[in-house]
C-alpha cells in the first residue's frame, strides 16, 4: 500500500517536472498511467503491435529531442466505443499514445496502446445475439485526436462471427492516420475469416487486441538520368545479340549444307570407283546423281 | 523450273507483307471506323444569302458552336468548338463578310471569316462587373472609315471597329448600378441609346455620341409598381415590361429622353388569363409575344403605347423575329402544331394588321416534339415574288430546313450532346438467309476477290483501285441488321440530353431508330426533366430467347438530387416504350446487380435520397432472389463537399406510411472521413462491372508465380489539398499534394495510401483487372504526369509449389471474403506524359486474354492509345534479358507518343467527352465509340488480330497459291517419271 502511494507521488513529481521541462504546447488532458514504462510499445493481452512504419528517421529525432533536453511529445487519450447491430455506440476501451511533434511541425502517435473494457453482461447476450444472427459488430473511433471527435466519427464494421473463430474473441485494428486525423480504421479478425462463417459463441469473454497504427507513403519516383544514356545503353543492347553462338544462329543453314557436302563426297568417292570400273565416264554418275543428287542440285538452281 | 519458284517466292512475299500491318494504311480509313460531325442544338441562325455563290446560314449552338452550314444541304462548311467556359452570346454578320461572336458573358468578341471560318481578330473587352452581354451591328455607321459595331458586356459599352477589331471608344453603364437591357441604334442617326433598369423600379436611358461615346443624356424615372423579368424592345423607342406582380403590363416610351409609362391589365387583354406571363424574346418591330402557360399572344403596341391583341395562338407556337422584305414591309414566321402536321405561316405585318403571305403544313415524323425555335429567310422566286426558307429546331435538338412545304434537308443534332451510352445486341441471323444471299453474289464475289489480288499484285489500274475502295466500305455486309459471327456488329443505345434515345449501328453509324421519351419531356408535372443515365434492363443470352434486349432510362425531374425520378423501359430493337414509371421516390445512385430473373430481367437498386434502396423490377420473383443475397449486398456512397466516404449495407424494409416491400431501410456500416483542411475528393475510379480477367495469376520471366489482386470491390480514390482545386498555377508546390488510396469498398479498408508530394489535379483514373492507372499535374516538374498502381495478392503467393497444387495443399480454391484481411504489395511507377487529358477509358475484350491498352481521350480531343506495357511498374533501366524476353520495355523518363497510335489517326471528335468501349465476340477485338460534339467509332486490336484474318486479307490469292503448287507438284512429279522412264530405257 505504501509502496504504491509513494510511486505515485513519485510519478506524478516525475510527470510534473517533464511537463515543466517541455513547455509544450499544453493538453487539457490527465492521466491516471505511468509514464515509465512507457519506453516499450506495451499491449496488455496482446502482442506487441508492429512499429509504425514511417519514413521518417525515428532514432535521430529521438537523440535530438533528448539532446536538447525538451522533448515535444504529449500523451493523448480516446477511446474506442462499439455498437452492436443497430444499438447505439457506447464505450468500450482506451487507446492511449504519445503525439510527437516533429521539427517540421507535423505530429505522429508512437507507441499505441489500447485497455478493453471488460464485457458486461448485457453486452455479452448482445454479442451472442449478434453470432447467431450473423450481423455487425460496430465500432467508431473520432476521426481528429486533439479536438475529438473531430466532424464526425470514423466507422468500422465487421460480422461477429469473424471476432469469435477460436475460445476468446480476436480483433486487429489497422489505424491509418495523417498526422491527428484519424482517417479510417480497418477492424476485423487478425487473420482471415472463414467462409461460410459458422456460429460460435466464445467460451472466454475478454478480447485479444492487435493495433497498427499506418501513416501515408510517399511515391518515389524511380530516377532515371537522361535519356542520352539510355540511348547508349539502347545501342549497346543492340549490339548484343551476335552473342549467340554461330551453330545457334546458321543451324538451318548448315544441317542442309552438310548434307549437300555428305551427298557430294559421297559421289565423289563413287566416281573414281566407277570410272575404274571401265564404265563410260559420261553415264554413269549421271544415272547415280539422277536418284541422289539431282533434286538438291536443282534446287540450288 | 526457275521461273515457277521465282513465282512461288514473290507470292509468298507478297502474303506475308500483307500479314505486318500494324496501324492504319490510308485505303483502310472508313472501313471499319465512321466519324460523324455535329453541332449542336442552334441557339441563333443567321443567313447569308446576299449574291455569295454559296448560299449558307450560320449557327450558333448550345454546345457552343459556330458553324456555316451549307443552306442547299445542310453539310458543314466550318465548324469551331469554342470551351466550354466560353459560352457563345450574340452572333452577327458584319461587313458582309466577317461573323461576329460575342462569347464569355461579353468578354470576347471574335470575328471570323464567312467564307472559311478563319479567325479574323479577337478582342477582349474586361470589365469590372457581369451583365447581361449585348451586340449591335449597325449596318451602315462609320466612325471616321471604319465601320463600328457596339458590344455592351461587363459594364461597359465599346464601339468596335469591324475591320481590324480596336476599340474606338469605351465609356462605362454600369456606374449607377443601371442593368443595361438593350442597346438601340437608329439608322441615320448619331446618337446610341441604352436602356434598362435601375434596380427593380427605376427606367433608366443613356443617349451616347455614336461616333465619340460622350454621355449626351441620361434619364431615369421611377415607375411605382415596379418591373420584373427582362425588358422587350419594341420599337426604337418603345419597350415594353412586366410589373413586380405580374398581373400587367407596362409600355415605357422613352422618345429623346422623355420617359413616360403606360400600364395595360393583363387580364383585360386575355381572357381567362392566369398567372405567370412571360414577354419572349422576339425581334418584331412593333409587336411583341407574351407566352402563358395555355397561349402564345402577340400584341401590337399602337402609337400611345396602348395594346392590341393581332392573334391568340396555341400553346407550342414558335415565332421568329422580324424579316425586312425588299419593298419596305416586314414579315415574320410562325409555326404550329396541327394534329401530327406542323403548319408553317409566313405572315406580313403592316400597321393596318397582318396578312399571311404563305401557309403550308408539312408532315414530320411524330418524334421530334414540339418547335422551339423558327429563323425566317426570304429569296426571289422565278416568278419575282418573295419566298421564304424557314429553319426550325425541335425539341428533340434536330435542325430542319423548309422550303416550299417541303423539307430541304434534316440534321440530327441531339447527337451532339449524349449523356450515355450502352451497347445492345443485334437479332441473330435467321437459318437459310446468309447462304441465298452468297449465292446470289456468287459471281460478284469471285469479280471483287479478282480486283482485290489485282490489287494485291500491284497491276489494278485507277479505276480498279476505286472500285476496290467502294467494294471494302460496302463489303462484308457490315451493316446488315443481324448478329454477326465476330461480335462487330452491334447497336449503341445513346441518350441525349433533350431526352431522345438512339440506336446506331456500330457498322456505320446510321440511326436505327430514335424515340424522344415521353417521360423526359416537360410536362406539367415535371418541369425540367433530365436523363441521367442509361443500364441494361433485360439482355437475353441462355433463356427468354424471345424476349428482345431492353434498356432502363433513368432520369429526374429537376437538377437537385431530391427531386422525382422518372424510368422508362425501351426495347433495344424497336424503340419501342415497354414501360415508364413517372414521379417516382428521388434517384442519387444506380447499382445494377449481378443477379437476373427468369426473364433474365437484371435486378437494379435504386438509391433515393433519404438513403433508401428501392428494388426493381418490382416482381415477387425478383423478391426473392434479392431477399436471398439481401447480406451480401454492399455499396459505397462518396460525399465529395463534406469529404466523406461511407459504405452501406441493405438492412430491412422501409418503415413508410404505406407498406412497400421493395423498399429496404440502409445502414452504415463503415466510413472514412478525410481531413478538411488538407483533403478533398479530386476522382474516384472503380472497375469495369462487365470486365472479364482471364487469368488471376502471372508469370514473371524468373518462372516466379505473381498472384493478381483481382477484386471487384477495390475503389480508386484521389484527394487533393483544398486549395490546389483551383487551376493549375494557383498553388505552389509545397501547399498541394495528391494522395491516392485504394479501399475495399465491402469493409472500409485502406490498402494503399501514397502521397504524390507537389502534384494536382485533374485526376483522371482507370481501373482495371488489378491496375489503375492515373493521370494528374506534377507542379514541380511542371509536366503532366501518369502513374500505375498495380495490386498483387501475397497470400496466395505460395502456391508456387508444383508439388503443393498436386496434393491439393493450396488456397486456390478456398472461398475469399472480404472479412478476411488481405496480404497485398503494390508495385508502382510514374512516368512523365507530354498531354493534358479530357478523359480516360480501358480496352475490354471478352475473355480479358488480349493485352489491353489504356484510351486516352487528348485535349486535342483525339483518342490515343497508350499499351499497358508502358505503364508497367516492372520497368527498369536495364531490364535483364529474361525480362526483355517477357516484353518489359526499359525504363523511360516519359511515355511515348506514337502518332500511329492515335485511334482517331487524323480525324478529331470535337468536344471529346467520353470514351465507350465494348468487347467484340472476337477475342482479340474491341469496339470504341468516342463522343463529344462528334461521334467517332472503331475497331481496335491491341494485340493485333491474332484470332482472325484481316478483312482485307485475299483469299483467292491463297487459293490461287494452293491451286499452283498443286499443279507444280503435278508437273513435277509426271517430269521426274519420264525421266526415270527415259533412263531405265537407256
Amino acid at each position: 500500500m505504501a509502496t504504491t502511494t509513494i510511486a505515485k507521488i513519485l510519478s506524478w513529481f516525475f510527470l510534473l517536472n517533464i511537463v515543466l521541462q517541455l513547455a509544450t504546447t499544453s493538453f487539457a488532458f490527465q492521466s491516471d498511467e505511468l509514464l515509465v514504462d512507457d519506453d516499450e510499445f506495451g499491449l496488455e493481452g496482446g502482442r506487441l503491435p508492429d512499429p509504425p512504419p514511417e519514413t521518417r528517421p525515428v532514432t535521430s529525432a529521438r537523440r535530438r529531442s533528448a539532446e536538447s533536453g525538451s522533448d515535444l511529445d504529449s500523451k493523448i487519450q480516446f477511446q474506442l466505443e462499439h455498437a452492436f447491430g443497430d444499438s447505439d455506440f457506447s464505450p468500450a476501451g482506451t487507446f492511449t499514445a504519445r503525439l510527437k511533434t516533429w521539427p517540421n511541425g507535423g505530429q505522429t502517435l508512437t507507441k499505441l496502446r489500447f485497455s478493453r473494457n471488460a464485457l458486461s453482461q448485457t453486452d455479452k447476450e448482445n454479442f451472442k445475439r449478434l453470432i447467431e444472427g450473423d450481423d455487425f459488430y460496430q465500432i467508431r473511433l473520432p476521426s481528429n485526436l486533439l479536438n475529438q471527435p473531430g466532424r464526425e466519427h470514423v466507422i468500422s464494421s465487421v460480422k461477429a462471427r469473424c471476432l469469435s473463430q477460436r475460445d476468446a474473441l480476436d480483433e486487429h485494428f489497422v489505424i491509418n492516420m495523417d498526422g491527428v486525423n484519424v482517417l479510417g480504421v480497418n477492424y476485423g479478425a487478425p487473420g482471415s475469416c472463414q467462409y461460410p462463417r459458422v456460429s460460435r459463441p466464445p467460451t472466454k469473454w475478454s478480447f485479444n487486441s492487435h493495433t497498427l497504427l499506418k501513416y501515408s507513403n510517399e511515391v518515389l519516383r524511380t530516377p532515371v538520368f537522361t535519356e542520352a544514356v539510355l540511348g547508349e545503353n539502347g545501342e549497346g543492347e543492340e549490339l548484343k545479340p551476335p552473342e549467340r553462338s554461330f551453330w545457334a544462329k546458321y543451324w538451318m543453314y548448315l544441317i542442309p549444307l552438310g548434307l549437300i557436302v555428305m551427298n557430294a563426297m559421297t559421289q565423289a568417292m563413287n566416281m573414281p570407283e566407277e570410272q575404274g570400273a571401265g564404265q563410260p565416264g559420261s553415264q554413269g554418275p549421271q544415272a547415280i546423281s539422277g536418284r541422289g543428287q539431282a533434286p538438291a542440285v536443282r534446287r540450288r538452281n | 523450273m526457275n521461273m515457277a519458284i521465282r513465282v512461288y517466292l514473290l507470292l509468298f512475299l507478297a502474303l506475308s507483307y500483307s500479314y505486318t500491318a500494324f496501324s492504319l494504311y490510308e485505303d483502310q480509313v472508313g472501313l471499319m471506323d465512321w466519324h460523324q460531325q455535329y453541332i449542336g442544338k442552334v441557339k441563333h441562325a443567321v443567313f447569308h444569302t446576299q449574291k455569295a455563290a454559296r448560299k449558307r446560314v450560320v449557327v450558333s449552338t448550345e454546345e457552343n458552336v459556330v458553324s456555316s452550314l451549307d443552306l442547299r444541304h445542310g453539310e458543314i462548311f466550318w465548324r469551331h468548338v469554342l470551351a466550354p467556359s466560353d459560352v457563345i452570346d450574340q452572333i452577327d454578320i458584319a461587313l458582309g463578310k466577317y461573323v461576329i461572336t460575342l462569347s464569355s458573358g461579353g468578354s470576347i468578341l471574335r470575328a471570323w471569316n464567312l467564307p472559311d471560318g478563319q479567325m479574323v481578330w479577337e478582342s477582349t473587352l474586361p470589365g469590372p462587373k457581369a451583365s447581361k452581354p449585348l451586340l449591335l451591328v449597325p449596318t451602315n455607321l462609320k466612325i471616321g472609315r471604319e465601320n463600328v459595331m457596339f458590344v455592351y458586356g461587363n459594364g461597359f459599352i465599346h464601339a468596335i471597329s469591324s475591320i481590324d477589331g480596336e476599340v474606338i471608344w469605351k465609356k462605362e453603364l454600369a456606374s449607377e448600378g443601371i442593368n443595361i437591357q438593350q442597346l438601340i441604334y437608329t439608322d441615320g442617326s448619331d446618337t446610341i441609346s441604352a436602356v434598362g433598369f435601375v434596380g427593380t423600379h427605376r427606367f433608366g436611358t443613356y443617349i451616347l455620341h455614336a461616333k465619340s461615346g460622350e454621355l449626351l443624356k441620361y434619364k431615369s424615372m421611377e415607375f411605382a409598381s415596379g418591373f420584373s423579368g427582362d425588358l422587350s424592345l419594341v420599337t426604337d423607342d418603345t419597350a415594353v415590361a412586366i410589373d413586380s406582380v405580374g398581373t400587367s403590363l407596362v409600355t415605357i416610351q422613352f422618345h429623346d429622353g422623355l420617359i413616360s409609362f403606360h400600364q395595360t391589365r393583363l387580364s383585360h387583354l386575355i381572357q381567362n388569363f392566369r398567372r405567370a406571363a412571360v414577354i419572349s424574346p422576339s425581334n418584331i418591330p412593333g409587336v411583341f409575344i407574351l407566352g402563358t402557360d395555355n397561349s402564345v399572344t402577340l400584341i401590337k403596341v399602337l402609337s400611345r403605347g396602348e395594346l392590341k391583341v393581332v392573334e391568340e395562338l396555341g400553346h407550342a407556337t414558335a415565332v421568329s423575329d422580324a424579316l425586312f422584305l425588299p419593298g419596305g414591309q416586314q414579315a415574320f414566321a410562325l409555326v404550329q402544331h396541327r394534329d401530327g402536321k406542323i403548319l408553317l405561316t409566313v405572315k406580313l405585318d403592316s400597321d393596318d394588321g397582318t396578312s399571311n403571305l404563305l401557309e403550308e403544313t408539312i408532315h414530320l415524323d411524330n418524334q421530334r416534339g414540339k418547335v422551339q425555335k423558327v429563323f425566317v429567310n426570304t429569296y426571289v422566286r422565278v416568278d419575282r415574288s418573295n419566298g421564304f426558307r424557314v429553319l426550325i429546331v425541335m425539341e428533340d435538338d434536330s435542325l430542319f430546313l423548309l422550303q416550299q412545304g417541303e423539307i430541304v434537308w434534316s440534321r440530327e443534332d441531339g447527337l451532339a450532346s449524349i449523356v450515355d451510352v450502352k451497347p445492345a445486341e443485334l437479332p441473330v441471323e435467321k437459318d437459310g438467309v446468309s447462304v441465298a444471299k452468297v449465292e446470289n453474289n456468287l459471281f460478284e464475289l469471285l469479280k471483287g476477290h479478282l480486283l482485290k489480288l489485282k490489287g494485291t499484285l500491284m497491276i489494278a489500274t485507277p479505276d480498279d483501285v476505286t472500285a476496290i475502295q467502294k467494294m471494302r466500305l460496302q463489303s462484308s455486309g457490315k451493316s446488315k441488321m443481324t448478329r454477326d459471327r465476330n461480335g462487330f456488329r452491334k447497336l449503341l443505345i445513346v441518350l441525349t440530353r433533350a431526352g431522345k434515345l438512339f440506336a446506331l449501328h456500330t457498322g456505320d453509324g446510321r440511326i436505327v431508330w430514335s424515340r424522344l421519351l415521353k417521360t423526359l419531356r416537360k410536362s406539367e408535372t415535371c418541369q425540367s426533366p433530365r436523363g441521367i443515365s442509361l443500364h441494361q434492363w433485360q439482355d437475353p443470352h441462355h433463356h427468354a430467347l424471345d424476349q428482345n434486349p431492353s434498356v432502363l432510362i433513368v432520369g429526374r425531374c429537376g437538377d437537385s438530387l431530391d427531386s422525382a425520378g422518372v424510368l422508362s423501359i425501351v426495347d433495344a430493337y424497336t424503340g419501342e416504350e415497354r414501360n415508364h414509371m413517372e414521379h417516382v421516390h428521388s434517384i442519387a445512385h444506380i447499382i445494377p446487380l449481378s443477379f437476373t430473373d427468369s426473364m433474365e430481367q437484371r435486378l437494379h437498386l435504386l438509391l433515393d435520397a433519404n438513403r433508401r434502396a428501392h428494388l426493381y423490377p418490382r416482381t415477387a420473383e425478383a423478391l426473392d432472389i434479392f431477399q436471398r443475397e439481401l447480406g451480401n449486398i454492399y455499396w459505397y456512397s462518396a460525399e465529395t463537399d463534406e469529404g466523406i466516404l461511407r459504405g452501406h449495407s441493405v438492412q430491412k424494409n422501409c418503415v413508410l406510411e404505406e407498406a412497400d416491400n421493395f423498399c429496404f431501410d440502409s445502414r452504415d456500416l463503415w466510413s472514412i472521413v478525410f481531413p478538411s483542411e488538407s483533403e478533398k475528393i479530386a476522382a474516384t475510379a472503380i472497375r469495369s462491372l462487365n470486365e472479364v480477367v482471364h487469368t488471376q495469376a502471372k508469370v514473371t520471366a524468373d518462372q516466379e508465380v505473381m498472384y493478381k489482386y483481382v477484386s471487384k470491390n477495390l475503389l480508386f480514390l484521389a484527394t487533393v489539398a483544398p486549395k490546389a482545386v483551383g487551376p493549375i498555377g494557383s498553388v505552389t508546390p509545397d501547399e498541394s499534394s495528391l494522395i491516392v488510396y485504394l479501399i475495399d469498398t465491402v469493409t472500409g479498408r485502406i490498402l494503399l495510401r501514397v502521397t504524390h508530394h507537389g502534384s494536382v489535379g485533374p485526376v483522371h483514373a482507370v481501373f482495371s483487372e488489378n491496375w489503375v492507372v492515373y493521370h494528374y499535374f506534377n507542379l514541380r516538374a511542371h509536366r503532366y504526369e501518369m502513374s500505375v498502381i498495380e495490386i498483387y495478392d501475397q497470400a496466395r503467393a505460395e502456391n508456387k509449389d508444383v508439388l503443393k497444387l498436386v496434393l491439393g495443399t493450396h488456397n486456390l480454391t478456398s472461398p475469399i471474403t472480404a472479412y478476411s484481411r488481405p496480404e497485398v504489395s503494390t508495385k508502382s511507377q510514374s512516368y512523365f506524359f507530354a498531354h493534358s487529358l479530357k478523359t480516360m477509358a480501358v480496352t475490354l475484350t471478352a475473355k480479358g486474354i488480349t493485352s489491353k491498352q489504356v484510351l486516352l481521350g487528348t485535349i486535342g480531343d483525339q483518342v490515343l492509345a497508350l499499351d499497358k506495357r508502358f505503364l508497367d511498374p516492372r520497368r527498369t533501366v536495364n531490364p535483364t534479358q529474361a525480362e526483355k524476353e517477357e516484353g518489359i520495355i526499359p525504363l523511360t523518363d516519359s511515355l511515348p507518343i506514337i502518332p500511329q497510335s492515335y485511334v482517331t489517326h487524323a480525324l478529331k471528335v470535337e468536344g471529346l467527352r467520353g470514351i465507350v468501349t465494348v468487347p467484340a465476340k472476337l477475342e482479340s477485338t474491341t469496339l470504341v465509340f468516342a463522343y463529344g460534339t462528334d461521334l467517332f467509332f472503331t475497331r481496335l486490336a491491341p494485340s493485333r488480330t491474332y484470332d482472325s484474318l484481316t478483312e482485307d486479307f485475299s483469299y483467292a490469292l491463297l487459293l490461287i497459291t494452293i491451286g499452283a503448287l498443286v499443279v507444280a507438284i503435278f508437273v513435277t512429279w509426271i517430269w521426274s517419271e519420264k525421266k526415270e522412264l527415259q533412263e531405265k530405257w537407256r
